[in-house]
């Protein structure tokens, strides 16, 4: 499945399905962190036959998504579907050109925004329909608790599977457009992109760990034995 | 076993109204079959409706309440008392799942699969050993929470004050901050495909810019301003 670009619907439908799969994982259903972008990306990378490219976007992706913490209420990119998304189109540019994991970075991200609006909308979604059955609920209707259940399943299915599908078909003729007139060396490009993650990651570290005794200093240590390993390589 | 894997949709229909209020009674609701007059008896009816209000606990130790208040449902604990439980329990199931799960588990496993890609591990190396890791401490929270959520009953909060609940996030926590300072580089230093002087400068670049924006940019989140530099940044490589 090379050069996403040129993909028609039908070849994006199971990256759709990916998509909806990971996308599920987030909150849903198993919550196993599948859709952690080192996972999903890699898994998309590998359905386009290039593991190790969308590995690439999963770890640029990963140091990124630190920051996020799912917890319950907060509005948060969905990154599962996302993953799908950059790694697809990172995974499918060939000979690596200058800018695609930029390119595809910015794409991913702008996934994640849309896929996470898309799941502010479904907890709104579901919260309506319960109002609707509330009478059945406070009566301990089975199939009122069951279905409510299924509903909210499977309405999230369907979003991460048109996240996924919406966004590959509009930045996958878009990538390689963007592409073919990128003007910045190879090299300056791939040290912004992971320049940007490696920044977010630092940060993140500096406040999730903010409430830990001394984990600054220990960050600052392990900062110290990590150059150390890599200066004796 | 129909309720521990009943627990892994428990966020089925997760909403802003109830939040996982409706997941506990679906999970329960196994368990409610056995309360005498069986599915749509009075009393299997009264407890579904009672359940399927508003709850909040962090996913994977929402098998706390389900096996708690299940238990206390057929142990015929008269409901005052069980909606009394239910209030108390909720907020402390949600915020030391967060603390435990969300910012110390989470964190460090991700940073482990990031070291093991700067080391140069395969694909399927990283993906296989971060889901390993980390669902074998998820898969054993369930079934930890469900069981002793059903042995204790009512008088669950004994479990919660279990050493790796209300220490774990600590040294957990320390594990992944000196872990993230070698992992983080590492996984820079192959990104930029072992180039050690580019990393190095990078690396150096983007830790001093990090920690400045962690600390003087608080309201800001790090993804949206990845999301505008990346934008202008390729608009300029298109443009100039």
């Amino acid at each position: 499945m090379n050069g996403v670009g040129l993909m028609s619907l039908i070849d994006l439908l199971p990256i759709a399905v990916l998509g909806a799969l990971l996308g599920l994982d987030v909150v849903t259903f198993p919550q196993a962190m599948i859709s952690r972008p080192i996972v999903a990306a890699t898994a998309a990378g590998a359905f386009i036959g290039n593991a190790s490219g969308g590995l690439v976007m999963g770890v640029v992706l990963e140091l990124i998504a630190l920051e996020m913490l799912p917890f319950g209420a907060s509005k948060y990119p969905e990154w599962g579907s996302a993953s799908v998304v950059g790694g697809s189109l990172f995974a499918a540019q060939e000979g690596d050109p200058a800018g695609a994991l930029p390119v595809s970075l910015l794409a991913a991200l702008c996934a994640a925004t849309l896929s996470g609006w898309s799941m502010v909308r479904l907890r709104r979604m579901n919260a309506a329909h319960a109002a609707r059955k509330r009478d059945a609920l406070a009566n301990g209707s089975q199939s009122a608790v069951v279905g409510l259940q299924l509903f909210g399943l499977t309405a999230d299915f369907a979003r991460g599977g048109f996240v996924t599908l919406v966004a590959m078909l509009a930045f996958s003729p878009l990538v390689r457009a963007v592409l073919r007139s990128w003007r910045t060396d190879a090299s300056i490009s791939l040290a912004v992109a992971t320049g940007i993650a490696v920044a977010i990651s630092a940060s993140a570290v500096w406040r999730v760990f903010h409430g830990v005794a001394h984990a600054r200093v220990l960050f600052i240590a392990g900062l110290a034995a990590g150059a150390v390993i890599l200066v004796r390589g | 076993m129909r309720i521990y894997l009943r627990l892994f949709a428990v966020q089925g229909a997760w909403n802003y109204e109830t939040l996982i209020g409706n997941g506990i009674a679906f999970c329960m609701e196994p368990a409610l079959r056995l309360l005498p007059g069986g599915v749509n008896g009075q009393r299997y009816n009264e407890a579904l409706g009672r359940h399927a209000r508003y709850f909040n606990s962090h996913p994977y130790l929402a098998g706390v309440a389900v096996g708690a208040l299940a238990r206390a449902e057929l142990d015929n604990v008269p409901p005052a008392m069980i909606e009394r439980f239910r209030t108390a329990l909720g907020g402390p199931l949600g915020s030391v799942g967060d603390r435990l799960v969300w910012a110390s588990w989470l964190p460090l496993c991700s940073l482990i699969a990031l070291a093991i890609f700067g080391i140069g591990g395969r694909p399927l190396v990283v993906v296989a050993i971060f889901l390993a890791i980390y669902n074998g401490g998820h898969l054993a929270m369930r079934a930890w929470g469900l069981r002793v959520g059903f042995e204790h009953g009512l008088r669950v909060a004994d479990a919660l004050a279990h050493p790796v609940l209300r220490r774990g996030p600590q040294y957990i926590g320390s594990a992944a901050a000196l872990l993230a300072g070698v992992a983080i580089p590492l996984a820079a230093y192959r990104l930029v495909g072992n180039d050690r002087s580019l990393a190095g400068s990078l690396i150096l670049v983007a830790m001093i810019g990090g920690i400045a924006f962690a600390r003087f940019g608080e309201t800001i989140q790090g993804w949206r301003l990845s999301l505008a530099i990346l934008g202008l940044f390729v608009l300029i490589s298109v443009i100039v």
